[in-house]
């Protein structure tokens, strides 16, 4: 499964583009991740906060954003991974996860490749901004 | 209500969770995951891994593998409701695969407001580590909580 992309800056992964996250997703998200905060599963939790509805575990998307990674490299290859959090998802929204190489080096005498990270949804709102440090 | 200094060097209570294959499945459905070496053990060994290895993001469910979670924000004065993640990180020393024993031993190590204290936000570590001892992750998180009573 593993793509033979080459490993050049400027090299985008192959993107990740989400059908709308359901509250099925989220309810199967808040199960297997182990944050069962209600926020993300009980409308009636956020609308007591003063929100119209749930939305989404950003660790849902940090997971997408996974995703890309492990489908170009193995998992141990990972250094670093990490994100921010800028902005909520909402439920039924469509993410889009994004990867770019912007530096390689050698750190060790292993080759390493950073990698700039996006989420986006279709309206253009960056969710996540992130980054990943993996070895080739 | 503002979160008191003190709390920084707090130790959180330590979990313990043998990752089986059934809830990496789980949390693959969940992420709609499509790569097989995630679900099916003759992918994952095809690959050169002995058993389904732990995706990157996974390593955070170890420390929430307790009764209440969030125990620990409430005993802090912080409303849940009005948590948000804002920042996560995973720093990775070894693979962890299914058949693991883990260790996460969290701890709060910063808290900051911002915004005239509208923000504020907790800063927690949290090592991952095998029962021998041998690091697998560290990780990282920032929780930011709303005070929407503060006026800016």
């Amino acid at each position: 499964m593993t793509s033979d992309i080459r490993a050049e800056v400027g090299t985008e992964l192959a993107p990740l583009k989400l059908a709308g996250i359901s509250r099925t997703t989220l309810a199967l998200f808040a199960g297997a991740s182990g944050d069962h905060n209600p926020i993300h599963i009980d409308i009636d939790v956020a609308q007591s906060a003063g929100l119209a509805d749930v939305f989404a575990h950003g660790m849902l998307s940090m997971a997408y954003l996974g995703r890309i990674l492990t489908n170009w490299v193995s998992p141990e290859s990972i250094r670093e991974y990490g994100v921010r959090f800028a902005a909520v998802t909402p439920v039924n929204s469509e993410p889009t996860a994004r990867g770019r190489i912007v530096a390689l080096d050698t750190v060790d005498g292993e080759a390493r490749a950073t990698l700039s990270l996006s989420v986006t949804l279709a309206d253009g709102t960056v969710t996540l901004s992130g980054d990943a440090v993996v070895a080739l | 209500m503002a979160v008191d200094q003190s709390v920084i060097g707090t130790e959180l209570s330590p979990t313990r969770l043998v990752v089986d294959a059934g809830r990496l499945r789980f949390f693959a459905k969940s992420i709609g995951e499509t790569n097989p070496i995630f679900t099916d053990l003759d992918a994952a060994k095809a690959a050169g891994h002995s058993a389904l290895p732990v995706p990157p993001t996974f390593l955070l469910a170890i420390e929430l593998d307790r009764p209440d979670p969030f125990d620990w924000v409430s005993d802090l004065g912080i409303d849940l409701r009005h948590v948000l993640h804002g920042e996560q990180r995973f720093a990775y020393q070894s693979q962890a695969y299914a058949g693991d024993e883990l260790i996460a031993r969290p701890k709060i190590v910063d808290v900051y407001a911002k915004k005239g204290g509208a923000l504020e936000f907790v800063v927690k570590d949290t090592s991952v580590v095998r029962p021998d001892g041998e690091r697998v992750a560290d990780l990282k998180s920032v929780l930011v909580v709303r005070h929407p009573e503060v006026q800016q």
